[in-house]
């Protein structure tokens, strides 16, 4: 929209200059330098306890797909994925609804649904823990209705109940993917909001005219022309999924952890730089993929 | 169009909040994004250590949070992070803005490609980089006095922090029309003193509301902070991590009321900016 009165840099070459040389200067030093250091570490070595060879080996990437690590990319992708598929399916319904809400009320759903994703993200995992664990929420109050039936049962003498055993819902897969859902539920919502939000109602309208139920018109009629909001609300949800670390790390056992945790380690304690620099550019180039994949998807779209 | 209406208006065929089934499914999402944040707020005054059983009112926890030393300079190195890099990315993030609005120049593309770089690098991709950025290639010294120790964390959270502010600055200048600038160019004002006292002047909703995401993007990051904090530069949301990594205690639940208190205040208070400045715009936005 502002493209037709944009100036040549030749115009005004001194501020062209100015503006140019601290972002440019910032993005250099500060981001894609310290990027291309871990891109040349993944084909290096450790020499020493220190050192690190780059020597432009494969051995870190041979490494990563060794079965041990492959297991653990492939989990990383499968929760992503079963978390985009959990969020899409709780999402969309709470997405119609607030699409066809009346104005007045509109804004207050919206608000409802972003106001715990501006809480800090380890704060809302800790609330988590607090409901999940052995000791928590979920298995207190179930621990207080069971006391209540064992005693009823006990005054009515029809048996005893042996005494309740708390149910381990923290520190497993089942956490971590609730977690990731818990997280990531206001992204899915706003793009399809927004997608849905620009539908012509017309086209409902006649479908529901025309006989078919509300299923079918939101099947067949809604989720397609929704489609760039579902796939920008699954890209959304799917991209920090993969990368998630504080999610399996607080809330995940041990055969829980994801590619994130994995590149942590060897930085923080493993000290297995090149291997964590190759582990890393694999997630970037996944991500990387997903949305390259996205774009293509979409401008096919638009074409046919 | 009205077409023959009973006497009580019945919901439109579309109004899909009024179906139980919906209304039942968004009162179970909402129940399930609020009830852990709920408990966890309420629990922070309750007087039981062992969390589950109300136990009567107290703000124990909470004087236990402000005598905690540790806790505190924590919240002093995550306000003082804060500040400084929300400054800096409010300044790079304008010239960025300003730069990619005004000019056109080659390789504009290939900066806005790595503009949009730590929106779609993964955090702990970041988190690594700039790990191995400031303890191999330029080591950040640790025996700086306060608050310049905090550099290394405070550069990190610029690089990852301006592009966002960039791109609100960015939306907000394509509302701006050019003729105004032209109009003092012609009364005689200097380029620098058409932009700071035109352009800049348009701008200061976007700066408002950039500078706060800025800040609430600093106080809130964990993860490329973990990687950039040393023993000593500790920032508020590291320290909960460390204390929360085992156990559960009403301290941490106090610590975390106010830093949600603190972040939805400064959220709500942007956006508030931000709406009052679309609702002036009307549509040119």
């Amino acid at each position: 929209m502002a493209e037709h009165t944009q100036d040549s840099w030749r115009k005004s070459p001194g501020l062209f200059a100015s503006l140019l040389s601290a972002p440019t200067l910032f993005l250099f030093a500060f981001l894609l330098a310290p990027l291309a250091i871990v891109w040349g570490y993944s084909f290096g070595h450790n020499q020493g306890l220190t050192d690190i060879v780059v020597d432009g080996t494969f051995a870190n990437y041979a490494h990563a797909l060794n079965p041990l690590y492959l297991s653990i990319l492939f989990k990383s992708f499968l929760f992503a994925a079963v978390t985009t598929v959990i969020c899409l399916l709780v999402g969309f319904p709470v997405a119609l609804a607030i699409t066809f809400a009346r104005p007045s009320t509109k804004p207050w759903l919206l608000l409802l649904i972003m106001l715990p994703f501006w809480t800090n993200l380890l704060i809302r995992t800790y609330a988590l823990m607090a409901v999940l664990r052995t000791q928590g929420y979920i298995n207190g109050f179930l621990g207080l209705l069971w006391s209540l039936l064992a005693r009823s049962l006990d005054a009515l003498h029809i048996g005893r109940l042996a005494a309740f055993t708390p149910l381990d819902l923290l520190y497993n897969n089942f956490a971590v993917i609730l977690g990731l859902v818990y997280v990531q539920l206001p992204f899915m919502v706003l793009p399809l909001y927004s997608a849905m939000d620009r539908l012509d109602r017309s086209l409902l309208e006649a479908s529901l005219d025309l006989g078919a139920g509300h299923v079918r018109t939101i099947l067949q009629i809604v989720a397609p022309l929704a489609m760039p909001g579902i796939a920008s609300g699954v890209m959304v949800t799917l991209i920090p999924s993969l990368g998630a670390f504080l999610t399996p790390e607080l809330l995940g056992g041990v055969d829980s952890q994801m590619i994130a945790n994995v590149i942590e380690r060897q930085f923080k304690s493993a000290n297995d730089w090149p291997f964590g620099a190759a582990l890393s550019f694999l997630l970037m180039y996944m991500t990387f993929a997903a949305i390259a994949l996205q774009a293509l998807l979409g401008s096919k779209r638009r074409g046919g | 169009m009205t077409t023959l209406r009973e006497t009580r208006p019945k919901p439109g065929p579309l109004d899909y909040l009024s179906r139980w089934p919906l209304r039942l499914w968004v009162g179970a999402t909402t129940l399930f994004l609020y009830a852990p944040l709920l408990t966890l707020i309420v629990f922070s005054f309750n007087q039981s250590k062992r969390n589950i059983v109300w136990r009567g009112f107290t703000l124990d926890y909470y004087a236990m949070v402000l005598q905690d030393t540790s806790l505190l300079t924590a919240f002093a190195n995550s306000l003082v992070i804060a500040a400084v890099s929300t400054a800096l990315s409010l300044c790079l993030g304008a010239a960025t803005a300003l730069l990619l609005w005004r000019f056109r120049f080659p390789f504009k593309p290939a900066l806005e490609g790595a503009l949009s770089l730590p929106i779609v690098v993964p955090e702990i991709c970041m988190g690594v980089a700039l790990l191995v950025f400031f303890t191999k290639v330029v080591p950040w010294p640790t025996y700086f006095p306060w608050p310049l120790n905090l550099g290394a964390i405070i550069i990190a959270h610029v690089s990852f922090s301006f592009s966002f502010v960039a791109s609100v600055v960015r939306a907000r200048l394509a509302s701006f029309n050019r003729e105004e600038e032209e109009a003092a160019r012609d009364l005689g004002a200097s380029e620098w003193r058409t932009i700071m006292d035109v352009i800049v002047p348009h701008m200061r909703p976007a700066l408002f509301a950039g500078g706060l995401l800025a800040f609430t993007l600093s106080l809130d990051d964990f993860v490329i902070t973990f990687f950039t904090s040393g023993p000593d530069t500790i920032t508020f949301p590291v320290k909960v991590f460390s204390m929360i990594r085992f156990s559960v205690t009403p301290e941490v639940n106090a610590a975390s009321t106010l830093l949600i208190v603190i972040t939805v205040a400064l959220t709500a208070i942007g956006l508030r900016l931000q709406g009052a400045d679309a609702g002036r715009d009307g549509h040119t936005g």
